[in-house]
């Protein structure tokens, strides 16, 4: 039985759920290509923001070797869809987007927000706005304990 | 929105569970209706992976937000990728009932 995949963070969803090509040649009826998540996540790292292999793996917590390959089979899946004229659709993989993590300071819980571009207004469990962000260590150091 | 709660009893006045994949009863408040469902919990027993199985399971119910005394590892990762919403109150005593108005907010 093949090892399980260490899960791949992410530093947010993507913006899209996928591509169409467009022309007259199109097969409509060709299946389309999955891109993963993780793949997805490794090509905006590399060639959007423009990291390189060593730093883009430590960001998605995985080892600059895995990282090398997770980005190589993105670059194969969008040729392939580019040469082939084949939708593209983002979704699957092994992979989870890293929440931001705070504290009511009015009733003690503990609670995550799920989009990092989303500001977080009030607790959503009891309404009040007194809360504040934790730091990935403590709550890393809470959930230990 | 429905929120569930890992509840130790099947009425309001029993405690929050301080185990979400073992806990023995899941209460099911929806918060725009003011409905409420107590189920138990299923997984109660099972030798491992009871959180995982616990959380899908919910996550086919619709359910966007858990609330419970502790959380185990494993099932983080899992709840970020099902984009549900966890939220831990770490507070033995609360009752389910205590919880219910803390959302009526």
């Amino acid at each position: 039985m093949p090892r399980i995949k260490t899960p791949r963070k992410l530093s947010g969803l993507p913006t899209i759920k996928g591509f169409r090509p467009y022309g007259p040649d199109i097969n409509k009826r060709a299946t389309a290509i999955i891109l993963h998540f993780e793949e997805y996540e490794a090509f905006k790292l590399c060639d959007y923001e423009g990291l390189n292999h060593s730093l883009a793996a430590k960001l998605m917590q995985v080892s600059r070797p895995t990282f090398t390959r997770i980005y190589a089979s993105a670059r194969t899946k969008l040729a392939q869809a580019f040469v082939e004229g084949l939708s593209i659709e983002v979704e699957g993989g092994s992979a989870y987007f890293d929440s931001n993590w705070y504290q009511c300071n009015f009733c003690g819980c503990f609670f995550n927000q799920l989009n990092p571009a989303q500001q977080v207004v009030a607790c959503p469990l009891c309404g009040k706005k007194h809360f504040q962000q934790m730091e990935e260590a403590e709550f890393t150091n809470l959930q230990s304990k | 929105m429905k929120v569930a709660i890992a509840s130790q009893g099947n009425t309001l006045d029993h405690a929050i569970d301080l185990q979400f994949g073992h806990c023995a009863y899941f209460v099911i408040y929806d918060k725009e209706t003011g409905g409420l469902e107590i189920s138990p919990n299923p997984f109660r027993d099972a030798p491992e992976k009871a959180g995982i199985q616990a959380v899908k399971w919910l996550a086919s119910k619709d359910i966007k937000t858990l609330i419970a005394g502790d959380f185990g590892k494993k099932i983080q990762p899992l709840l970020d990728q099902l984009s549900m919403q966890l939220i831990v109150l770490k507070k033995p005593t609360t009752r389910i009932q205590d919880i219910i108005n803390l959302l009526n907010h």
